[in-house]
C-alpha cells in the first residue's frame, strides 16, 4: 500500500479530513437541542487560585449532571464585550441559562442582555437585583462570605503573637469592608486588644502591590494576613516565604503555603449553580434574588491547617456550629467604628440577611486606616 | 509585471501585499500553533471565520469590537505622520470619557441633541490637550515622547480613579464606583439599525477625515515633510512645534472620542470599565494599517474579528483565552519584520527611465 500512496492521494486525504473535521461545525447551533446548555462568563483566567476560580470549580462540578453543556469564557472584560459574549453563546451556542460571574456584569450589561432574551435566565454574582426595576429573567446570587472571614478571625486571633493583623483590601466598597470588619471582630472575640492594619492596593488584580503591601504589613510586625483581591496567590506565597501566617479567600489556597496556611474562606457556588439548573431544566420560576451563607452552603471553610492548635479549633467550630443554625450574629451592638461613632447602637441586631449591612462604609473599632 | 510599469499602482500593490503577506504568514504560523497543541487547524480557522464573519451576527459582534480601536489607533497614526511614535491613547480614552460623564451629568438638562454635542467636544479638547501635553514635552523639552505618552497613561488612569471614587462619585454605586449616569436620553443610539454603537460611525468619519488631511491637503504635507525631516521642515520655513501639537492634538481628541462613545454608547457613567486596553490595542492597529488613516479601518475590523473568534474557539474547543493573543503577537511580530521587505522586490519597483 504504502508504495503507492503517492502525494495527490496524500494531499486528498488531508483535504477531506480537514473537511470532515469542519463540517459540524459549520451547523449553527453545535450542541443539541435536548441539552441545557449554560454558560459561564469570567473577568479573570479561570486558574487564578481565587474568585475566578471558585466559580470555574462549580462549572466543572455541573458539567457531570447530566443533560447539561457547559460552555465558558474567560477573561471578559466589563464592558461590551460581555454583552457580546452573552450574546454570542446565546445566538451561537443555543445557551439557556448564563453565570455572569463579574460584578460589573450586571449593569448596564446583563441588564440588557436579559430584556433583549426574555426566554434566557441570566444569573449575576453579587449584585442587587431588585423586583419591579430590573427584568424578571435576570437575578442576583451571593454569599455571606462574611461568616467565614469570621472563623477567618477567630482561627487568627487565637495563634497571633503580636496581636497585629493584617488585611490586604481592593478596593474600599461594602462587599470587602464587611469582610474586614467581620475579621477584625472574630479576632476580638478571642482577644478585644487585637488591631487589624489595612492596606487598600487600589484594584482587584495588582500582585506586585499585593507583595508589596504583604512585605510591608511583616515589616510593621503584623503575623496573620487575610485578604480580599481576585487572585490571593502572590500574598500567600508571600506571608508562606516570610514565614508568617495567612488566611486564604475566594478558594483553597493551602497547597501554596503548607505551612502558613490556617484556614480560609471559600465559595461554594455548586450549591446556586445546580439549582438553578434543576429550576431551568423542570420549567419552575426563575429564583432571582439569592442569598445564603454557611447555613445554607453557599460557603465554606478550608480544611484546618497543622499550625492550628486545638483550642482554636474547638472555639470556631463552636460558633460555627451556631451560624449553620442561623443563630449567631456577627453585627450587633453597640458596635464602634475606629473614629469612635457608634454604628449599631446597643440592643441592635443586624441578621445577615438585613440588606443595611450590604451598603456597609465604616471601619469598626480596632482597624487603622480610614475609607 | 503586469504593474510595474506605474510606480505608483507598483507602490500601492506592495502596500497591500506586504501586510497582507505577514498576515497570512501568521496564520500560517498559527496553524502550526494550534496542531501542536492537538487540535485541528483547519477546524479552528472555520470556527474563527464562523465566529467572526460567518454571519450577520458575527459581524456586528466584529464591528462593535472594532469601533473604539479606530479611534485609539488614530491616536497613534496622526502623531506618527509628524515623526512621533505616542502610546498613550489608553490615557486620552479614560480622561476623554471622564470628560464626557462630567459634560453629561451637568449639562443634563440641556436638549439631547446640545448635551451629545458638548459630551464629544469636551471629551475631544480633554483626550487632545492630552496627548497634545506629551507632544509639548517633546517639542520644548526634550522628552522622549514614547515613554512620557506611556507614562502619562499611568497618571491619567489614576487621575480618572481618583475622580471616579472620590469627587465625583455617585453615592448610589456602592460596589463599583461610578460617576452620576449621564442619563437615558444623552445616551447615543445604534448606527443605521445594526447592532453597533454610533462609536462606529464616529470612527470612520474621523478616519477619512484623516486621511483627506494628511494626503490631499497643504497642511497634511507639511506634516508628512515634519516627520520625514523635522530639521529640513524647520529650514523650509514650516512652524514645525505647531504642525507636531496639532497632529498630537488630532489624534487624542479621536482616543479622546473613543472614551465619549464608551461612556454614551455603553456604561451610561465613566467606572473602571472604561480601563479596557483598547488604547494599547490601538497600537497594533496603526502598526499593521502602517500608520494609513484609512487602513486603520479594515485592520481593526480585522482584529475585532480576531477577538470575537476568540470568545468562540473558548467555547467550542475549551482553548485559553490566550490563543488568539498569540496568534495578534505572530501577526504584530510579522507586520514589523515584513516592514524590512519594503524595496526589496523587483516586482514592484517601477521601471528605471
Amino acid at each position: 500500500m504504502s508504495s503507492n500512496f503517492n502525494r495527490r492521494d496524500l494531499l486528498k486525504a488531508l483535504g477531506a479530513a480537514g473537511l470532515a473535521g469542519t463540517a459540524p461545525w459549520l451547523a449553527s447551533r453545535a450542541f443539541a437541542a435536548d441539552k441545557l446548555v449554560v454558560g459561564v462568563i469570567y473577568v479573570g483566567p479561570r486558574d487564578d487560585y481565587g474568585y475566578n476560580q471558585a466559580q470555574a470549580q462549580a462549572a466543572a462540578a455541573i458539567k457531570k449532571m447530566p443533560g447539561v453543556t457547559v460552555i465558558e469564557q474567560e477573561k471578559v472584560p466589563e464592558t461590551l464585550e460581555v454583552q457580546k459574549t452573552m450574546a454570542s453563546m446565546i445566538e451561537q451556542d443555543g445557551a439557556a441559562l448564563i453565570f455572569a460571574t463579574s460584578f460589573g456584569y450586571f449593569d448596564p450589561h446583563m441588564i440588557k442582555m436579559a430584556e433583549k432574551y426574555p426566554k434566557v435566565r441570566f444569573a449575576h454574582c453579587g449584585g442587587m437585583w431588585t423586583e419591579g426595576k430590573h427584568p424578571k429573567n435576570a437575578g442576583s446570587y451571593f454569599g455571606y462570605i462574611d461568616e467565614c472571614q469570621y472563623l477567618n478571625g477567630v482561627i487568627a486571633g487565637h495563634v497571633s503573637k503580636s496581636k497585629k493583623l493584617g488585611f490586604i483590601a481592593a478596593k474600599p466598597i461594602p462587599q470587602v469592608l464587611r469582610n474586614l470588619n467581620a475579621y477584625t471582630l472574630g479576632a476580638q472575640s478571642v482577644d478585644p486588644k487585637i488591631t487589624t492594619q489595612l492596606i487598600v492596593t487600589g484594584d482587584w488584580s495588582l500582585p506586585v502591590k499585593e507583595a508589596e503591601a504583604t512585605n510591608s504589613l511583616v515589616d510593621q510586625g503584623v503575623d496573620v494576613i487575610t485578604c480580599h483581591v481576585d487572585s490571593p496567590k502572590v500574598i500567600v506565597e508571600t506571608c508562606e516565604r516570610r514565614g508568617i501566617y495567612v488566611c486564604g479567600y475566594h478558594a483553597d489556597q493551602s497547597a501554596l503555603a503548607p505551612k502558613g496556611y490556617l484556614t480560609g474562606a471559600e465559595w461554594n457556588w455548586m450549591t446556586v449553580y445546580s439549582m438553578h439548573i434543576k429550576d431551568a431544566m423542570s420549567g419552575a420560576p426563575f429564583k432571582n434574588f439569592v442569598r445564603g451563607g454557611l447555613k445554607e452552603g453557599f460557603v465554606k471553610m478550608s480544611a484546618y491547617g497543622k499550625a492550628v492548635p486545638d483550642a482554636a479549633k474547638k472555639k470556631a467550630d463552636g460558633i460555627k456550629a451556631k451560624m449553620m443554625t442561623g443563630d449567631y450574629v456577627i453585627f450587633k451592638g453597640p458596635l464602634k467604628d475606629n473614629t469612635g461613632k457608634v454604628v449599631i447602637p446597643a440592643g441592635t441586631s443586624l441578621k445577615q440577611t438585613d440588606p443595611v449591612l450590604e451598603g456597609m462604609n465604616y471601619l469598626v473599632e480596632g482597624v487603622s486606616g480610614k475609607v | 509585471m503586469a504593474f510595474s510599469g506605474s510606480g505608483r499602482l507598483g507602490r500601492t500593490m506592495e502596500a497591500f501585499a506586504i501586510p497582507i503577506g505577514a498576515l497570512l504568514g501568521s496564520m500560517v504560523l498559527f496553524g502550526l500553533f494550534v496542531a501542536v497543541l492537538g487540535k485541528n487547524p483547519l477546524e479552528v480557522y472555520a470556527l474563527m471565520y464562523q465566529g467572526a464573519f460567518g454571519s450577520g451576527f458575527a459581524w456586528q459582534n466584529s464591528l462593535v469590537r472594532a469601533a473604539p480601536l479606530i479611534l485609539t489607533a488614530l491616536c497613534v497614526a496622526m502623531p506618527a505622520q509628524a515623526g512621533l511614535m505616542i502610546i498613550g491613547g489608553e490615557g486620552a480614552l479614560v480622561l476623554g470619557g471622564l470628560a464626557a460623564a462630567v459634560a453629561g451629568h451637568f449639562l443634563g438638562g440641556m436638549a439631547p441633541f446640545m448635551v451629545k454635542l458638548a459630551m464629544a467636544a469636551l471629551a475631544m479638547l480633554a483626550g487632545g490637550l492630552w496627548i497634545a501635553f506629551a507632544g509639548a514635552l517633546r517639542q520644548y523639552r526634550g522628552v522622549n515622547e514614547t515613554i512620557s505618552s506611556l507614562l502619562l497613561t499611568y497618571i491619567a488612569i489614576a487621575l480618572f480613579n481618583h475622580f471616579v471614587e472620590g469627587l465625583l462619585r455617585d453615592p448610589g454605586s456602592l460596589n463599583k464606583p461610578a460617576t452620576y449616569p449621564i442619563g437615558d436620553a444623552n445616551m447615543l443610539g445604534t448606527f443605521f439599525g445594526l447592532d453597533v454603537h454610533w462609536g462606529l460611525g464616529f470612527g470612520i468619519v474621523f478616519c477619512i477625515a484623516m486621511y483627506v488631511l494628511v494626503k490631499h491637503t497643504t497642511l497634511g504635507f507639511s506634516l508628512r515633510i515634519v516627520g520625514g525631516n523635522a530639521r529640513a521642515a524647520k529650514l523650509a520655513g514650516l512652524p514645525v512645534s505647531k504642525l507636531v501639537l496639532a497632529a498630537c492634538f488630532l489624534g487624542g481628541s479621536a482616543a479622546g472620542l473613543a472614551g465619549m462613545a464608551e461612556v454614551a454608547a455603553v456604561h451610561g457613567a465613566a467606572n473602571a470599565s472604561l480601563i479596557a486596553g483598547y488604547g494599547y490595542t490601538g497600537i497594533l492597529v496603526a502598526f499593521i494599517a502602517r500608520q494609513n488613516p484609512i487602513a486603520i479601518l479594515p485592520v481593526a475590523v480585522l482584529l475585532g474579528g480576531i477577538s470575537a473568534s476568540g470568545g468562540m474557539l473558548q467555547r467550542r474547543l475549551d482553548m485559553p483565552d490566550a490563543t488568539v493573543l498569540v496568534l495578534q503577537g505572530m501577526a504584530f511580530m510579522l507586520v514589523l519584520a515584513a516592514e524590512t521587505l519594503y524595496g526589496r522586490f523587483r516586482l514592484f519597483q517601477p521601471k528605471a527611465a
